[in-house]
């Protein structure tokens, strides 16, 4: 088990990601990061930022960070801790907790919403191996 | 959480007489030349008029709206300033309006970042109707938005449910000179969009009721009002069927022949209810071949419609020929190659249609999602017209 929002967390999914045939297919012309960020509240005490960046069906770096300035990524997904803990678990599909605004989808400076459309079968992918990962939740 | 949106629906005979009771100073009018040729931006003016709202038309909305000419009508609307604004044509200029008001709001946001999750409250600024002039798209029912990536011919999807309008106005007078063959493309979108709606694994049984008699109005009233434009009952039954099928996939969502349609539209510039309508068949065989859940509801809206009784597999396949023997009676194409698109190009274009239908969200909301190989050989089957045997 590891524990959600730690480096060992994003370690793991970083592995999951490149030992995945079907990310790797859907996302082979992907190039862009993100920050995933989990929003204080409940058992989060400080903002968990997640770096991940992604690159033609694989993943080059997933790291925790303290210092959101550290990174400057073309995406930011922001949500509740309750909220990525669903999504997590499938009981939440990621697209629909945008459109209910129970998440936060931003674009950086280099980001549009025209690029991130054309991946909607890489970023179901994503939300697939989360749910493999065996994850200690902290609530 | 999940949420159901929904316009105020003011419809039937002068249903356009409802313009006198808004509340306003300035409306801000997202149309297209032909609209305006028509006369029917006129209907609406004249309304406008009576109540002494002033109005300015912006008629420059194509098929298939483009990022560029959404940009232009947020820079017209922002010397405007008004506080409606008015999609009034068909999903084209209703879709442009959603976008437009929006940038009333943010006229510095690019169309393409118009993002799900963001509150834009332009509702502080100014209120949306929609009036639709063809019964298909639903556009006036739904908060999404269709544009086209005209550099990467691409359709992009974009919204938020902010932008479902507040009052939708269905007239009969706005659809009785629609010639045929738009009833026909138009229609056979209403038939896509109620069915998709009712098995959307984004569906639940407030999305089901409006797609289920959608679907049963569409069936009966679409060949009366393709072969007779002046039968205002069949009229007035598409109008009521497109919205209510647009109330059933905009608050849950489309499936596969929406996005299998969506690819062949913006790689061949087809329009849009003919070719959602076209895959429609194919898709379903894909679906019923692979998933006892989705045959039973298709079996489950036969039923409803008088199509077919019997086991369920029996009345899901019956379902589907009676959309082809539809689709025949009001002329509309039955397989890619009637479309007039060269089989050696589309062959070509298959890897582009697969990357495109792969990537759109109504594919992942079905209950076999498919994989690129089979996207493969669905375009190819319908280019040939061959029934889905796997």
């Amino acid at each position: 088990m590891v524990r959600f929002g730690t480096q060992e967390w994003y370690d793991t999914y970083m592995s999951e990601i490149n030992n995945s045939k079907a990310y790797e297919e859907a996302a082979k012309t992907w190039e862009g990061d993100f920050y995933f960020i989990t929003e204080k509240g409940g058992p989060v005490k400080e903002p968990i930022y997640g770096y991940v960046d992604l690159y033609h069906g694989k993943c080059r770096k997933a790291e925790v960070v303290t210092d959101r300035k550290k990174y400057s990524p073309e995406f930011i997904i922001s949500a509740p801790y309750h909220i990525w803990k669903r999504i997590c678990l499938k009981q939440l599909d990621s697209t629909q907790a945008l459109i209910t605004k129970q998440s936060r989808l931003m674009t950086g400076s280099r980001g549009t919403m025209a690029k991130i459309m054309r991946y909607t079968k890489a970023a179901n992918e994503l939300t697939n191996i989360t749910a493999k990962i065996p994850t200690e939740w902290l609530d | 959480m999940w949420t159901f949106s929904c316009p105020l629906i003011v419809y039937g005979d002068y249903a356009l007489e409802y313009i006198a009771q808004i509340q306003g100073k300035k409306a801000f009018i997202v149309t297209d030349k032909t609209i305006v040729k028509l006369g029917l931006a006129k209907l609406l003016t004249d309304q406008l008029d009576a109540v002494n709202i002033k109005w300015k038309i912006f008629d420059e909305i194509e098929p298939e709206p483009s990022l560029a000419t959404v940009k232009k009508g947020g820079v017209a609307v922002g010397k405007y300033q008004p506080d409606w604004v008015i999609g009034l044509g068909g999903g084209s200029c209703i879709d442009a309006a959603k976008a437009i008001i929006i940038l009333l709001v943010q006229p510095d946001l690019e169309p393409d970042c118009i993002v799900a999750s963001d509150t834009y409250n332009f509702r502080a600024k100014a209120r949306l109707m929609a009036i639709p002039t063809t019964s298909g798209t639903g556009a006036e029912a739904t908060w999404a938005i269709v544009l086209t990536d005209a550099e990467n011919k691409r359709k992009i999807g974009l919204g938020t449910t902010e932008c479902t309008p507040d009052v939708a106005i269905l007239d009969p007078v706005m659809v009785e000179s629609m010639p045929p063959q738009i009833t026909a493309d138009t229609g056979m979108d209403v038939i896509c969009q109620a069915i998709e709606g009712y098995v959307s694994t984004w569906g639940t049984s407030i999305t089901e009721g409006p797609g289920l008699i959608a679907a049963r109005q569409a069936l009966e009233y679409l060949p009366r009002a393709y072969k007779d434009g002046n039968d205002l009952e069949a009229r007035k039954e598409m109008q009521n069927a497109a919205i209510l099928a647009g109330l059933s996939f905009g608050n849950s969502m489309a499936g596969l022949g929406h996005s299998t349609g969506h690819a062949l539209g913006a790689m061949y510039h087809l329009p849009h209810g003919r070719t959602v309508g076209l895959f429609l068949p194919y898709t379903m065989e894909y679906l019923i071949n692979g998933s006892e859940e989705t045959m039973t509801r298709y079996a489950e809206i036969a039923r409803y419609c008088g199509v077919a009784s019997g086991s369920d597999e029996d009345c899901a396949r019956a379902l589907i020929a009676r959309i082809r023997a539809l689709s025949k009676e009001i002329d509309q194409p039955l397989s890619v190659g009637d479309c007039d698109i060269d089989k050696s190009q589309y062959d070509e274009s298959i890897p582009a249609l697969v990357d495109r239908a792969l990537n759109e969200v109504m594919t992942i909301t079905v209950t076999r999602v498919p994989g690129e190989e089979d996207l493969g050989k669905i375009f190819r089957y319908a280019y040939d017209g061959k029934s889905i045997d796997f």
